[in-house]
């Protein structure tokens, strides 16, 4: 059994060891046959889809894949057409409250209201979360240092900046204590230097009071490091689900290629030298992607071969005196993932 | 102590539209629309009062004595031969503004201001919100109009060291009452057009559009419609002309501001003793033979509770339709 109400001080979103033995708790987030129809379109089309306590889960795809339609509809901000989700455990389109008070949610393009300060904002979000009063302003404080916006506080919100916006937006998601916290695109119009500091911040939540995080993204590249799983997402259906290393090796063994560089100020027969590589055993293919200092790429087939591959490539330079600074396993990017997978379901699709 | 340990298992707030009403009343009253408003109604009322005031002091040898010289502040004009120079209508010229003004972005400037998503995802019911937005536009515009009123009714007792009988104190609560209900007609309407429209800007255009519709060209529209749906000459008799008559006033009546206007002249004139066209010809002359009296509030009321019922129900009709809408939203646009 599980406690329907969090208990006070309860960890969040997990069994409860007070309840004794072991507990199996649904997933915070779960989805099974989602679908939005509107009008003759589909936003989303049989969604399945857990995520677990303790981890962020990254949804992926363009604007208007469906991503946006998906969390309304685990708010219970729109009904299902098909299909039924549970959040804490709760049907959102039936218990909108209990599900609202203990989720927290970044609309895409959060607004505040001008005419207040940050900290009269959140005041009134406490409000409407019965948060009773003093309490509130602890928690204000707490959340907005959090986002790093405890000097801007007091000016009111129409003096700030998109970014600014974004963060208040975080701390007021975050002001109601919620279990799981639901981000869409949180990353978006924030600098650079910015994204690194919120997701460091979604990384600590989720570390220190194990809540469950789905956000969504278009910047496959912003939020690859913080993402423990993905599920990539177009025209309204999941095409990919798993870690971002999982899909790197289902979409295309994107897993095995190497890069070799070598010192761009020596002088060097380029034509000799991807001979050489291309000669070694393993390797399918040799590119020069761009400038000297890009080096050269090898593609390894099969993938098991890479380390051997690697130190083929190393004992071949060592041999032929190349002026060889460094040789690394590619990282494939969400965005070569996702190029891949959405071309290989269309590709799919049409053969059907 | 963290403050995460204080916290108690809450109920589900059932006062949600509470909340969000106080916080609309108090942006209302800290906004420079409240401000602005409450000078140009309060002008539009002392503008006329100035002039009134003259009159009945010029006039106090005649009027001494008369009853009701109190009421007379608000009903008879400036200036002999300028008829609109009256405060109640200058009141009610302006009133709908009021309604209007504090209405026609409830919902869409939520919408611009990417607010709304954020608000319907706290633990409220969806409904909370426009309830919410209604009483605190309800509150605001008790505050103004009570205010202004109690202006007017203090530069009466200043200005002329008249003091009002208790029944000229209830007459003026009763006609504020039916101000309020023209101008919470008018922020229903408001309300509505800001949930059926996207943009603040188009239902602030059509708004004041359908003010200046209603109050200035309305009359002159209506009973042109009215004159060729009824016209009198095609009466054959003093009858068929009455039986016209009223259905030009029934047509009439499809503004709010004629009831509204009927809501006036009942209940600041104890003099008047109707307000519809006589429906017979023996009450024709009935009417013409009575003797001039003076009605009781009571009375009064009873004359113009049609229009009052209209009144409240068109509010009903207006909030339903905006509430209904808003429920069915998507809340992305």
């Amino acid at each position: 059994m599980r406690a329907k109400r969090r208990l006070p001080g309860g960890p969040v979103g997990r069994p409860t060891v007070e309840a004794g033995g072991p507990v199996v708790v649904d997933a915070p987030i779960r989805a099974r046959g989602l679908t939005k129809v509107y009008g003759d379109r589909t936003a989303v089309d049989r969604l399945d889809l857990d995520v677990r306590a303790g981890e962020i889960f990254g949804l992926l795809g363009q604007n208007g894949a469906g991503k946006t339609t998906t969390i309304l509809m685990l708010l219970g901000l729109t009904e299902p057409t098909a299909g039924e989700a549970r959040v804490v455990g709760l049907d959102p389109t039936r218990h909108p409250l209990e599900v609202k008070r203990r989720v927290g949610y970044l609309p895409d393009m959060v607004g505040f209201y001008g005419n207040l300060t940050g900290r009269e904002n959140l005041r009134y979000t406490a409000r409407l979360n019965r948060i009773p009063p003093a309490e509130a302003e602890v928690r204000i404080d707490e959340v907005l240092g959090q986002v790093d916006l405890a000097e801007r506080a007091d000016s009111r919100t129409d003096t700030y900046s998109r970014g600014m916006l974004q963060r208040l937006g975080i701390a007021d998601a975050l002001l109601k204590d919620p279990e799981i916290l639901i981000l869409d695109e949180p990353t978006a119009s924030i600098d650079p230097l910015g994204v690194v500091e919120i997701l460091r911040l979604l990384r600590r939540l989720v570390k220190e009071r194990g809540m469950a995080i789905l956000l969504s993204s278009h910047l496959l590249s912003q939020v690859q490091s913080v993402c423990d799983r993905v599920g990539i997402f177009a025209s309204g259906r999941l095409i990919g689900l798993g870690t971002v290393d999982e899909l790197a090796a289902r979409f295309g063994g994107l897993a095995t290629r190497l890069r070799v560089e070598v010192d761009p100020l020596v002088a060097l027969d380029e034509g000799d030298f991807s001979d050489r590589l291309a000669s070694i055993p393993g390797v399918s293919a040799v590119h020069r992607p761009g400038g000297p200092s890009d080096g050269w790429e090898v593609e390894v087939d099969p993938p098991g071969a890479r380390d051997d591959v690697r130190r083929a490539v190393l004992r071949s330079m060592a041999e032929g005196d190349v002026p060889i600074v460094g040789i690394s396993a590619l990282v494939p990017s969400l965005d070569d993932i996702y190029r891949r997978a959405l071309a290989e379901t269309t590709a799919g699709g049409r053969a059907a | 102590m963290t403050a995460d340990t204080l916290r108690l298992p809450t109920p589900a707030p059932r006062l949600g539209w509470a909340t969000v009403a106080a916080k609309e009343f108090a942006d209302h009253l800290l906004s420079i629309r409240f401000l602005v408003l409450t000078v140009v109604l309060g002008l539009a009322a002392l503008v006329p009062l100035y002039f009134v005031a003259d009159r009945i002091r010029s006039l106090a040898s005649e009027v001494s004595g008369a009853q009701a010289v109190f009421l007379a502040l608000f009903t008879i004009s400036g200036q002999q031969d300028v008829a609109f120079l009256e405060v109640d209508r200058f009141v009610g010229l302006v009133a709908p503004l009021l309604g209007v003004a504090f209405a026609f972005d409830a919902v869409n400037g939520e919408r611009h201001e990417g607010t709304l998503p954020r608000l319907l995802s706290q633990p409220i019911y969806r409904d909370d919100v426009i309830n919410g937005k209604f009483v605190a536009g309800l509150a605001v515009i008790a505050v103004v109009l009570t205010s202004v009123i109690l202006v007017i009714a203090g530069f009466g007792l200043l200005r002329l060291g008249l003091v009002p009988a208790p029944s000229e104190i209830l007459r003026i609560a009763a006609w504020l009452v039916a101000t309020y209900l023209y101008v919470a007609l008018w922020l229903a309407f408001g309300l509505l057009l800001s949930v059926v429209l996207r943009r603040a800007a188009t239902s602030a255009l059509i708004a004041f559009g359908s003010w200046i519709l209603v109050t200035i060209f309305g009359p002159l529209i209506v009973s042109t419609v009215a004159r060729v749906v009824a016209p009198l000459s095609s009466a054959t008799s003093d009858a068929e002309a009455l039986s016209l008559l009223g259905l030009q006033q029934l047509i009439s009546r499809i503004l709010p501001s004629t009831l509204y206007e009927e809501l006036t002249l009942v209940i600041l004139n104890p003099a008047v003793t109707g307000v519809s066209t006589p429906s017979t010809l023996g009450q024709y002359f009935q009417a013409q033979q009575q003797i001039p009296t003076l009605l009781s509030l009571d009375q009064s009321l009873l004359l113009v509770w049609p229009q009052a019922v209209a009144l409240v129900a068109l509010i009903v009709v207006c909030f339903a339709a905006a509430y209904v809408l808003f429920m069915r939203q998507e809340v992305r646009a």
